[in-house]
């Protein structure tokens, strides 16, 4: 206060709370100063969300949304329009490191328990994002109207046919055609570059909001508010703006130089992040021999074949995303990080996560194959979908039960 | 302002009232966005019936023809084929057409068809929409030993005897859809029959 204020800064300060709003959420808000590798990977999901804002408004300036003109135009922007392809495949391998940071971000959630009392609505705010995010990357890859574009759309609309009753409509209402067609095309573009990145946006500064309220969590899980100097800065915390700033740009650096190297050298990610398939314009007449989703599809996508029955195996890929959202009230554990966790959850955490991880790679495999030529894909895919489900369900017990150890006082290491 | 003499219950009326009259306007306004996603007029007409010439179709051979966007499958099974059909109804789902929504009344037969040997099978898979793929030789195959012959679908496996019936141990649910058709000679007409026309 002592400090002259700047006159300009002043006067729109007494318009416009600029000078409040940096302090509360740069200069002033305290994070603990224990984080560790695992906390870059929401500010990497930030700035994959700048580049596939920017990349995608400049990729509608070329893009055509037709059935008939949509798989050329992409040949176009990737052939004649200039510097086309590097902002194509800016937005291509964007989404896939777009996932990776997420998917991170949300492993990192699950080891410290930052979903838990009383982050439960950043928990929320975030699965918003991510069922947002898996909307936006399923209509995304409609849009090049090629082969898998076309019968990616045919499945995951065909899904909300198994519903009882109104499911045949429903899917007719989403097509906006009786069959995949130049309107569903047309209306995906519509909510891909407008309707979904408005909500998406909209949900991370909620979460942000939320997030500053309570504040950070951290490796402990311990309340670094509980200890605060006589001027009310936590003891254990440092402000965001200068010292986490700086510290994440080197991870941002880091994780460009990964994200350079696959966009420059393997921009289709061997198949996985685009399929060979794709390459061939939509033929509504003929199913690709090996159809998969995308890799971060490929959990949710097996455990919906891993179950052999139409409306069952749907449910059950619903129930897989929706379980995520009740996770803050599964776990019944008195302390958040797996630190200090029993010897249960300090099992099954990782284990989920590799379970997970082999769930995704099954997906984009063919279900009459062998894993590592040891077990039978579908047999593998049904006993890890049954991890999967007692992991969360059976969560209120262990978690419970088990024996954990205690949290101290004050955060450990750090800088 | 002053609170006095607030009738409270009067004001809770005008602010359920007005509530309620903005949530029906609310659901008026709603229906142009709503009802805009549904098929339009154009799509609605595009249904014209397909002609297709089947003289040069062998027996044993199958040909795919386009109708309303979608693949029809069209085979000329021969009477072997036709033979087997009886030994698998253990094997499907639903062996003696209990859906009847899934073929027409002239094709709730063994073979599914109006004339024996002449299959005609809208090409969409019962469970999510992919077109299966003919596997004609009675062979065992990677996704069933004990093979007679039929369609598989890529997507998600399910399996479809040379009628269109489901297996057993299949997602789909349903045998795949016998559209309406007609028979004038070596000309199917796809999209129009009796009923339909």
């Amino acid at each position: 206060m002592s400090k002259q204020k700047n006159p300009i800064m002043g006067w729109i300060d007494d318009r416009l709370p600029v000078t409040v709003t940096y302090e509360k959420h740069m200069s002033k808000y305290y994070a603990p100063k224990n984080f560790n590798f695992w906390y870059f990977f929401g500010v990497l999901s930030m700035i994959m969300l700048v580049n596939q804002i920017l990349t995608g408004i400049w990729l509608t300036m070329n893009f055509t949304p037709s059935a008939d003109a949509a798989f050329a135009s992409v040949e176009y922007i990737m052939r004649d329009v200039e510097w086309g392809w590097l902002l194509r495949y800016m937005h291509s391998t964007g989404a896939t490191f777009f996932f990776i940071a997420i998917y991170l971000h949300m492993m990192r959630a699950l080891l410290y328990g930052s979903y838990q009392k009383p982050r439960e609505l950043i928990w929320l705010f975030g699965m918003g994002i991510y069922l947002a995010l898996m909307a936006e990357a399923f209509m995304g890859y409609v849009l090049p109207w090629g082969q898998m574009s076309y019968w990616g759309a045919q499945v995951i609309i065909s899904l909300f046919g198994a519903i009882p009753v109104i499911g045949d409509d429903l899917t007719t209402w989403i097509r906006g055609d009786f069959l995949i067609s130049g309107a569903t095309l047309n209306r995906f573009f519509a909510l891909h570059v407008i309707a979904v990145p408005l909500v998406i946006v909209a949900l991370v500064v909620l979460h942000l909001l939320a997030l500053h309220e309570v504040g950070s969590n951290n490796p402990d899980g311990v309340d670094i508010k509980k200890h605060k100097d006589e001027n009310g800065v936590p003891l254990d915390g440092v402000p965001f703006h200068p010292f986490y700033t700086v510290h994440d740009m080197v991870g941002i650096v880091v994780f460009l130089i990964v994200f350079c190297s696959v966009m420059f050298f393997f921009p289709m990610g061997g198949g996985f992040m685009l399929e060979y398939a794709n390459f061939e314009p939509a033929n509504g007449l003929k199913t690709p021999a090996h159809i998969a989703p995308v890799w971060y599809f490929g959990a949710f996508y097996t455990i919906l074949r891993a179950i052999p029955d139409k409306l069952l195996g749907v449910i059950a890929m619903g129930a897989a995303i929706a379980i995520l959202f009740v996770l803050p009230w599964l776990d019944k554990s008195p302390v958040k990080s797996i630190r200090y966790k029993g010897i249960i959850s300090k099992t099954l955490i990782p284990v989920f996560g590799i379970a997970f991880a082999i769930l995704t790679w099954l997906g984009t495999q063919p279900s009459d194959g062998d894993f590592l030529g040891m077990i039978n894909n579908t047999t593998l895919a049904r006993w890890l979908t049954a991890f999967y489900f007692g992991y969360f369900l059976l969560m209120p017990f262990y978690t419970r039960m088990e024996k954990t150890k205690p949290v101290p006082e004050r955060v450990t290491g750090g800088h | 302002m002053s609170q006095d003499g607030v009738n409270n219950s009067r004001r809770l009326l005008l602010l359920g009232s007005t509530a309620a009259v903005g949530a029906v306007g609310a659901g008026f306004v709603a229906v142009p966005f709503l009802a805009s996603w549904n098929p339009s007029e154009k799509a609605k007409a595009a249904g014209a019936p397909a002609k297709v010439d089947i003289s040069k179709l062998e027996p044993g051979a199958m040909l795919t023809a386009e109708w309303r966007g979608k693949p029809v499958f069209i085979v000329r099974r021969t009477q072997e084929v036709l033979g087997m059909l009886e030994g698998l109804t253990d094997r499907l789902k639903d062996p003696a057409n209990g859906n009847k929504a899934q073929q027409p009344a002239y094709a709730d037969n063994l073979q599914r068809s109006r004339e024996p040997e002449l299959l005609v099978l809208l090409g969409v898979c019962t469970h999510l929409g992919c077109a299966p793929k003919f596997y004609a030789e009675v062979k065992p195959e990677p996704f069933d030993a004990d093979w007679k012959g039929g369609f598989f679908c890529p997507c998600h496996g399910s399996r479809f005897d040379m009628s269109g019936r489901v297996f057993n141990g299949s997602p789909a649910g349903d045998n795949l859809l016998v559209p309406p058709y007609t028979l004038d000679g070596n000309t199917l007409v796809i999209g129009i029959d009796e009923e339909t026309a």
